[in-house]
């Protein structure tokens, strides 16, 4: 972390240290929420109330939770809230529940939550930890409807599910198919990191060392470790 | 790129190669295919070419000047892609399809990756296939304009049932450049004589394709014999997956390339989805072509041999 106020801490989630689009956390429902914006704005505001709640209660447990058995710990606590989260969904927003289906209760394994865990929540204090989620939360929920609005107007001639009849004949359905959200998950990458000219952190920056990987994962550890292998520096 | 190649001390004598050279030879030798595409289909076959290509190049200059790059439309390359994107196209296709198509090939896959010689894939055989998934357009072929044939959709559509002749000829329904035999064949010698390819990837991947269609077939010479005919074999093995740089460098890689996609064609022709399967079989066999590279790599000279 280069500066630890909290307004970076907060802002770092929206471009810099964009969940999905440069820590490339939580591809999964990212794919499959954002064929059209209404589903994926819920999904993305679904996950930041569980991710918010989990980073809190994560960080005021932190000095109490075992390190051995952190894992299983962390993933009761989120599963926790995403039950709640999924009850209120179900009996006051009923049409989302049904357009989200499965991946709700999927938020449970959505990495980026147990990601912020590890990373964030299970070393800093609960006001930061609850600042990284918001942000973080922020982030997701942006990108997730960008992406849903390229999918949606590009390929279904509709926002939010209200038709567009203009562009109706344009149609270019592929982008609302499987092919087509890796194909515009892949751009919106490659423009992230033109916009932030490959300053967005290197993995190694926010942390090998809580990894359960870290013994077992030398590639990806010592290479980004290294500035003369990273290729982001060519760049700038 | 080539001239940026010079090494060594002297003396040298250039050959002459360079990518504008090649270039220009595969535009020459894509004519013949263009015409007959434009006699048997009709002036709307021109306007497809016209427009993919005149996009294919407006695209690759806008790219670069936004990108503030080195302008390249120069060396031809987005030519040939252009036109043979094009040639791909049915006669019919919505011309702002062809724009779409257009910005596919050169943006996402050429210039995003580097720019010509950086690119993974065949950016015309990608854009085909990304055109093929997108829009429903692409599987309705175009019928010939010329005569009054009742042929539907692609020959390889069951109900299609073309003589030996009409296929050689192009008088069949499908893309612009792929139906006429006979031109794309002289663009295949025109080819080989200007030594722009070798001959070991097309006549490989149109054998396999011969020789499993005609196991399939039930021996049925003939059937095989339509089989390498119809569909977008010939262009795809003459043109598209002779590309240097999607292709394999040496010979056995190239004989190899061409068992692949000739079997992967066969496959998809027959147990596929898809009635055609010769832009998925050489997208795939692009993929693959670095490690067919590594395989079929020579021996560097000394390393090579018996142990004493």
């Amino acid at each position: 972390m280069s500066k630890n106020n909290n307004w970076s801490i907060l802002l770092k989630g929206i471009l810099k240290e964009n969940p999905v689009l440069v820590l490339i956390l939580g591809t999964c429902p990212t794919l499959a929420t954002t064929t059209n914006v209404a589903g994926a704005f819920g999904m993305g505001i679904a996950a930041m109330v569980v991710l918010i709640c989990s980073n809190m209660l994560i960080s005021l447990l932190r000095k109490v939770i075992p390190e051995n058995v952190r894992i299983p710990c962390y993933i009761v606590v989120i599963a926790g809230f995403v039950t709640i989260v999924q009850m209120i969904v179900q009996a006051y927003l009923p049409p989302l529940y049904e357009m989200l289906g499965v991946y709700l209760p999927l938020i449970t394994v959505n990495c980026i939550i147990l990601g912020r865990a590890e990373m964030f929540a299970g070393k800093n204090s609960v006001g930061k930890s609850a600042l990284d989620g918001v942000g973080m939360g922020l982030g997701f929920t942006l990108a997730l409807c960008a992406m849903a609005t390229i999918r949606e107007v590009l390929g279904a001639a509709s926002f939010a599910g209200i038709a567009i009849p203009a562009l109706e004949p344009y149609k270019i359905e592929v982008l609302v198919k499987a092919p087509g959200g890796m194909l515009v998950y892949g751009l919106l990458i490659a423009l992230v990191f033109v916009i932030t000219q490959g300053k967005a952190p290197l993995k190694k920056s926010f942390s090998c060392a809580g990894c359960p990987n870290a013994k077992h994962c030398h590639s990806a550890c010592t290479e980004i470790a290294d500035p003369a292998n990273a290729e982001t520096k060519e760049v700038q | 790129m080539s001239k940026q190649l010079t090494l060594s001390v002297s003396p040298h004598i250039h050959s002459g190669r360079s990518t504008w050279r090649i270039m220009l030879d595969v535009i020459i030798a894509l004519l013949p295919a263009t015409v007959a595409g434009c006699v048997i289909f009709g002036l709307r076959a021109l306007a497809v070419i016209a427009l993919t290509v005149a996009s294919a190049v407006g695209f690759e200059a806008l790219f670069n000047l936004i990108t503030k790059k080195k302008q390249t439309i120069g060396d031809l390359s987005a030519i040939v892609t252009g036109l043979l994107l094009a040639l791909n196209l049915p006669a019919n296709i919505p011309l702002w399809q062809c724009v779409v198509g257009a910005l596919f090939a050169i943006i996402v896959v050429k210039c995003l990756f580097g720019g010509l010689g950086c690119n993974i894939v065949n950016p015309a055989i990608t854009a085909r296939v990304f055109m093929l998934v997108a829009f429903g357009s692409m599987t309705k072929a175009a019928l010939p304009t010329i005569v009054d044939t009742v042929a539907g959709a692609t020959p390889l559509a069951p109900e299609a049932a073309t003589s030996l002749g009409d296929l050689f000829l192009g008088l069949h329904g499908g893309a612009i450049g792929e139906t006429c035999a006979v031109a794309l064949l002289i663009g295949f010698i025109y080819l080989l004589v200007r030594r722009v390819i070798s001959w070991h990837l097309p006549v490989v991947f149109i054998g396999t394709v011969f020789a499993v269609s005609f196991f399939l077939e039930g021996m049925n010479a003939v059937a095989a014999l339509s089989a390498i005919l119809s569909g977008g074999l010939l262009i795809g093995a003459i043109f598209m997956a002779t590309d240097y740089v999607t292709s394999p460098a040496t010979a056995w890689g190239k004989v190899l390339f061409g068992v692949g996609a000739g079997v992967i064609t066969v496959l998809i022709r027959y147990y596929g989805v898809y009635p055609e399967g010769v832009s998925f079989a050489i997208l795939l066999m692009n993929i693959v072509t670095p490690f067919i590279d590594s395989w079929t790599k020579h021996k560097v000279f000394g390393k090579g041999g018996k142990k004493a």
